[in-house]
């Protein structure tokens, strides 16, 4: 998520700063690299209710952390959250 | 028409503490903001969270840390309008003229954006389709509940209000619940009954779905909901209600001739005015270089912000400095001395 905000990248706000409260940061992960991240927090599910057309794949960006292991990891932002 | 020293906009904590500052140094303010309840982000997204880092107060929830800003107020005389979004700032002369969604104007020499991310809206369906329906036969709040009696309702979320409304409903007419997983956010009690009634047929819920479609020529017939399997299910509907809680929104604030940077709008630190004359930005909503949002730079920001008010509101008086402590003059405003 900060990458993407530092890198203005359009569709993800992220207005909350990271705190699991806006769902701005919303994308969809390509679906096998979903199963590779650290599950959801709890909390997460309850957000991405809110999000803008939530999938299976859905994740707050703000709650994935980068690590060497999701190295190459791909993501698509729902057609109109930008 | 309403005449005032200063006119607030966004009761978060930034706007309260401004208000403080703005009544402590002799000025009038008014306060207005979108929501129906004071606080902001701190009440709207995290009343019952702790904050630890409010300089002096180890921990303090967001509805604590509100209702501190409220009490700090009891001395002071101030308007709120609740529940009502400023949308348009004006040039008048020397003043600023500031309508509301509701039809009330301001007169002010100075207003002060305390707006945060902008104001809280309801989160709408993504089909453009539903836009043709809205404060029709598609809405995101009940102001009228007679409305819906012995009709169809297609009610959409999986949080208090969606449930709350499921449940109330249900006694008058028939429902649809349709929510995009199994689990709910609701209390556990609401769920409860709520399954109660799906039990009884009084509430028909479909899980895993979420809107796809709304059919209809000037009133709404029928909605199309899609599985996470891609399926469609057409349902029959009189009334769509969408609980998705809210979203900050700039909205009118971008048209206002501010200079903005991305979702927030440029001041200068010593004012905290923007690029309009009498017209400042605090709290997360401005932007500046070293920038924290945070609440406690919310307060500095606002308290710098009233004083620079001063030479507008009263061009021909001279502001004092004066501590709370020490000075009558304060101590009699703050309703501690005759
Ligand atoms: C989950 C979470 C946790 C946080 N934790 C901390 C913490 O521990 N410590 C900390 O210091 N900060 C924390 N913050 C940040 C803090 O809440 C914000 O910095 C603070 O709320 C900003 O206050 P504000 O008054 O500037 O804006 P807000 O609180 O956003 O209030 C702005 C108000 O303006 C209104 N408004 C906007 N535009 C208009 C308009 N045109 N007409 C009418 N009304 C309008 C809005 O409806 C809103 O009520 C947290 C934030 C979140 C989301
Ligand atoms: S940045 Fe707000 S929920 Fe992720």
């Amino acid at each position: 998520m900060e990458g993407a905000v530092q890198n203005d990248i359009p569709g993800i706000d992220a207005d909350c700063g990271g705190g699991m409260a806006c769902a701005t940061c919303h994308v969809y992960v390509k679906e096998d690299w979903f199963n590779k991240l650290p599950k959801k927090e709890d909390g997460e599910d309850d957000m991405l209710d809110m999000a803008f057309e939530p999938k299976t794949n859905s994740r707050l960006s703000c709650q994935i952390i980068v690590s060497d292991e999701i190295d190459g990891l791909e993501v698509n932002i729902p057609s109109k959250q930008a | 028409m309403n005449k005032t020293d200063a006119l607030i906009i966004g009761a978060g904590p930034t706007g309260l503490f401004t208000a403080h500052q703005l009544k402590l140094i002799g000025l009038d303010c008014e306060v207005v903001d979108n929501l129906d309840k004071i606080g902001g982000q701190c009440i709207e997204l995290y009343p019952d969270k702790p904050i630890y880092d409010i300089p002096a107060v180890p921990e303090c929830t967001g509805e604590e840390l509100t209702n501190n800003l409220i009490n700090q107020l009891k001395p002071f005389d101030i308007k709120f309008h609740l529940g009502e979004r400023v949308e348009e700032v004006k040039k008048d002369k020397s003043n600023w003229l500031v309508k509301t969604s509701n039809g009330k104007s301001f007169l002010t020499p100075n207003v002060i954006i305390a707006g945060g991310v902008g104001s809280f809206e309801p989160r709408k369906f993504p089909p453009t389709e539903c836009k043709k329906f809205e404060n029709k036969s598609l809405f995101y709040s009940v102001k009228d509940k007679n409305i819906f009696k012995g009709k169809i309702v297609s009610i959409f979320g999986g949080g208090d209000s969606a449930l709350d409304w499921a449940v109330e409903l249900s006694k008058e007419c028939k429902i649809n619940l349709i929510h995009r997983r199994d689990e709910f956010r609701g209390a556990q009690a609401t769920v409860d009954k709520m399954q109660e009634l799906v039990k009884s047929g009084k509430i028909n819920l479909f899980t895993k779905y979420q809107i796809a479609n709304v059919h209809g020529d000037q009133r709404l017939e029928s909605i199309d909901i899609k599985h996470e399997n891609n399926e469609i299910k057409n349902l029959k509907s009189d009334y769509v209600l969408g609980f998705f809680g809210l979203i900050m929104q700039l909205g009118p604030i971008a048209n206002w001739g501010l200079n903005l940077n991305k979702k927030t709008i440029e001041v200068d630190t010593e004012k905290f005015e923007t690029n309009q004359k009498g017209i400042y930005a605090v709290g997360d909503i401005c932007n500046y270089p070293g920038k924290l949002k945070l609440i406690l730079s919310g307060f500095h920001e606002g308290a710098l912000a009233a004083r620079a008010c001063f030479k507008l509101a009263k061009p021909n008086e001279k502001y004092r400095f004066e501590f709370t402590t020490t000075s009558s003059n304060l101590l009699k405003r703050l309703g501690k001395k005759e």
